[in-house]
């Protein structure tokens, strides 16, 4: 019985699946376009073909062959990006048990620099479509679980197989700060992962030098070892470091500009008491969605200090700072994957004064450029992969339904919202 | 939002220089290093520009009335683990390569009520966990700044160092406890730690030549290939290079004797000898290495190895010539290091002026800061505190603390801010609360 349900589901999944796969070519007719990389067309047509967008104008017309979908009184924005995911990610993973204590960064710790998102992804995944019918297209997903978690790999969000929806392979290295916890060995506390971090780039530095001074001249000298750690941290230039609080990023700017590498840096909900330095070092943030929020559990009775209710209360007004200041920033999902959690973060932060327009960019062509994939991603341009959401209203708002998205010119429907099952119903079944 | 606008405000201003020289008339002034002067003290351009019986103030001096009152010295904490986010690195036995300077809190509320006590420098310390810690930095309490702006610039950096119970307690399993023994961490003796700190030095020498060696080979058009930077023993060879001070962590006489061996015997110094409660039985042999003493006042008893201690150690060391000081290494012990000074005078007998040297010059030439503070001078920087009453006494308060001629605290502004700060909170917390229902659960997530 319980079967029935699911096996429906994957039926009607695969339907559409099919149904989308059929023709090669797609116009989205008379629709409000918000091309993101110009100005918003109010009546124009988005021709799809083979994956890509064709063109986009006012009178662009398409073959024949194409499916008209007629889009009067929809809007079509490019898909939406979440800038840090773990979707479609193996949970777990990491943690280093069974290692036996690492006697310092030498052992390399909590350490998976070399893996990769990409071999990793699980591409039936449920969370795909429930990200999709909010109008995710695209995720720049990441292994977790280590200090030096893996690279991250910019991937569309469907897909039979997991190589068909990679579009970027190698686009940063995902660093935390975290500790072994607890079970002996090195790091075991903030002030050892740090000192971690910044010797791993020494090495890093130090290997490719030796490497290429030995490559040449291998007579005579001695051989330096292999390292897949360093191979990994050598794999992307850019590093994910994580900073929320103020003083965090304070830390953080400090350490990238030692690191010398392209500095992204994610957390990002006091950004706003951090703009000036920021700007002097032009470094990008990804402002989580998952804002903070009191703990369920917290003792009622508990005085909180001034700080830490400030820190809540202003939390979604980051990017607003940001934008003012004209500064890179992105959004990224931290786990959520409800697509009304979503929508209602970002409600969150447009009441707290970011402009729709300016959210719109910085869930698309904005991580698109940080991650250096601009030029397939993150607008409505001809010649760009065609990964579109198409809504009934101003994306987020409490009433826009998504209509459909295209991923890699793909279209999906989501399906209308079921009233929530009740055990009454599965009585009936019996 | 206000707040921020007031602190950019005030940063704005500061960049600029823009405080107003500050003259303090009619006042008792404890220079430390040049007796007591009954006059005024003048605080210009982050300076003490002129102390004298009677001074005319400069245009646009912010004139106080100090009759009845008493100026002195910020007071310098030789040892403190505030404002700082973590402070062990306690896994390895050798964590040199970690640094203070990267965890660092400079909002944390304990700095703001040091400088309330008076505080104006502190030596901000890794903890004791292993034979050699972490590297260690002066910092500056200068409240609302950031972590940058609060370091004391030009300031030495240190290591921490530490011998005895605390170092050697990972390689013991509680009696009765069972642990894994993969992890317990050498060395569980006291031989374990002289051990540790040896061969740390010998891999830092051999580290040394190893650049040494690449160096020559290179100088000499040799191809090789450079040794790859470590973070662990650079600070070391620093240590050996006189460009880092050690601060260790001690208590035994004989624990004390066995590092000032090993020191010399590796040609590097011990700056300070932190707690060392058994160091009034070595002071020969301590001025004899040039190490100074950190020690407490009456603090003592709380474990084996702080047993045999007498609260006569401040007075005995210094009248024997050797450099010391009276450290916290405790939040709220940090808040009265002007009264921990007076206990020497009942115990010991110190002067006033000695008795205050302990928590301003002392500590000063120790963290070898004393050119900039630790006294009442022309020319030094301006961090001075105004007392209600003479600052030895149990029953005087800090009325006003300057750093660089910055007023970063004051006891009637602190007072009037309370009910402002009270009122911002619970407007904040009503918010919050009627907010809360709104909240939607991420009940998609699994």
């Amino acid at each position: 019985m319980t079967l029935k349900l699911p096996a429906l589901a994957a039926v009607l999944a695969a339907g559409l699946g099919l149904a989308a796969q059929t023709p090669g070519a797609y116009v989205l007719r008379d629709a409000r376009v918000v091309r993101v990389s110009g100005p918003v067309m109010e009546r124009a047509n988005v021709v799809i073909r083979d994956g890509l967008i064709e063109a986009v104008g006012e009178n662009v017309v398409a073959a024949a062959d194409a499916w008209v979908i007629d889009c009067k009184g929809l809007t079509v924005y490019p898909g939406l990006i979440d800038a840090l995911s773990t979707w479609g990610m193996p949970s777990g993973g990491g943690g280093g048990r069974g290692a036996p204590p690492a006697k310092g960064p030498e052992d390399r710790p909590l350490n998976a620099s070399w893996t990769k998102a990409a071999d990793l992804i699980a591409p039936a995944d449920r969370v795909f479509e429930n990200v999709r019918n909010t109008g995710f297209t695209t995720a720049v997903v990441f292994p977790t679980g280590n200090i030096f978690s893996g690279q991250g790999s910019v991937v569309n969000l469907a897909g039979d197989r997991a190589g068909q929806m990679v579009i970027a392979d190698s686009v940063g290295q995902y660093v935390t700060l975290r500790t072994n916890g607890g079970r002996g060995g090195y790091p075991a506390s903030l002030l050892g992962s740090i000192a971690y971090v910044r010797q791993i780039y020494l090495d890093a530095d130090h290997y490719r030098t030796a490497r290429a001074i030995y490559d040449k001249h291998p007579e005579g000298l001695p051989r330096p070892a292999y390292d897949r750690a360093v191979e990994g941290v050598l794999a992307t230039s850019r590093v994910l470091l994580p900073a929320d609080h103020e003083i965090e990023i304070a830390r953080m700017l400090l350490l990238g500009k030692e690191l010398k590498r392209n500095v992204v840096l994610y957390g990002g909900h006091e950004a706003w008491r951090t703009v000036g330095p920021l700007q002097q070092a032009q470094t990008p943030v990804l402002i989580s969605l998952k804002y903070p929020a009191k703990d369920r559990d917290a003792d009622p009775a508990a005085e909180e200090p001034l700080r830490v209710l400030e820190f809540r209360d202003k939390a979604p007004s980051a990017a607003a700072a940001l934008a003012q200041a004209k500064l890179k920033f992105a959004f990224y999902s931290d786990g959520l994957t409800n697509p009304r959690t979503l929508a209602a973060a970002m409600r969150k932060t447009l009441d707290a004064g970011l402009k729709l327009e300016d959210a719109v960019r910085a869930l698309t062509l904005t991580p698109a450029e940080i991650y250096g994939v601009a030029d397939r991603l993150g607008s409505i341009d001809k010649g760009k992969i065609a990964n579109l959401v198409v809504t009934d209203g101003d994306l987020f708002a409490e009433k826009t339904k998504v209509k459909y998205t295209f991923v890699d010119g793909a279209k999906f429907e989501p399906l209308p919202e079921q009233p929530a099952q009740r055990p009454a119903a599965k009585g009936a079944d019996r | 939002m206000k707040s921020g606008v007031i602190a950019t405000l005030i940063c704005a201003g500061l960049a600029l220089g823009a405080d107003a020289p500050v003259l303090i008339q009619n006042a008792t002034i404890l220079t430390v290093t040049n007796g007591t002067v009954k006059g005024s003290i003048l605080l210009e351009n982050g300076k003490i520009a002129a102390i004298g019986e009677r001074l005319t103030a400069p245009a646009g001096a912010t004139v106080i009335d100090g009759s009845g009152k008493y100026v002195m010295p910020g007071i310098i904490d030789c040892h403190s683990h505030i404002m700082a986010d973590a402070i062990n690195e306690g896994s390895v036995a050798v964590s040199s390569m970690v640094q203070m300077s990267d965890v660092l809190d400079p909002e944390d509320i304990a700095i703001y009520r040091a400088l309330a006590g008076g505080v104006t420098t502190a030596n901000i310390l890794h903890g004791s966990a292993n034979p050699i810690g972490g590297q260690t930095l002066v910092m500056k309490m200068r409240w609302g700044k950031n972590a940058e702006e609060m370091k004391f610039e030009g300031a030495m950096p240190g290591i921490k160092f530490a011998l005895g119970e605390n170092p050697k307690r990972r390689g013991n399993a509680a009696p009765g406890a069972v642990v894994n023994p993969a992890a317990l961490r050498y060395p569980a003796t006291r031989m374990g730690v002289e051990d540790v700190i040896r061969e740390a030095f010998t891999e830092a020498k051999a580290y040394k030549a190893s650049w040494d060696e690449y160096q020559a080979k290179t100088a000499r058009g040799e191809l090789a290939i450079p040794p790859a930077r470590n973070l662990k023993l650079e600070p070391l060879v620093e240590v050996l290079e006189g460009k880092r001070l050690v601060h260790a962590h001690c208590y035994r006489q004989d624990e004390i004797l066995m590092l000032l061996h090993v020191a010399d015997e590796f040609g590097f110094k011990i700056r300070t000898l932190q707690h060392a409660l058994e160091a009034y039985k070595l002071a020969p042999e301590i001025l004899a290495h040039g190490a100074g003493v950190s020690t407490f006042a009456d603090w003592w008893a709380y474990k084996m190895e702080a047993e045999d201690a007498i609260p006569y150690n401040a007075a005995i060391l210094a009248r024997r010539g050797v450099v010391v000081s009276l450290n916290s290494d405790d939040p709220e012990l940090m808040r009265h290091l002007d009264k921990e000074a007076a206990k020497t005078m009942k115990y010991g007998g110190l002067s006033e002026t000695e008795a205050l040297s302990l928590v301003t010059i002392n500590p000063a030439k120790q963290l070898l800061i004393d050119k900039r503070v630790g006294s009442l001078e022309v020319g030094k920087d301006a961090d001075v505190l105004l007392y209600d009453g003479h600052p030895l006494s149990n029953l005087s308060k800090v009325v006003k603390v300057w750093i660089d001629g910055h007023e970063y605290f004051d006891r009637g502004r602190d007072i009037e801010e309370r009910t402002k700060k009270e009122t911002e909170k619970k407007a904040l917390q009503q918010k919050a609360g009627a907010g809360s229902h709104e909240e939607e659960s991420d009940e998609g997530d699994e």
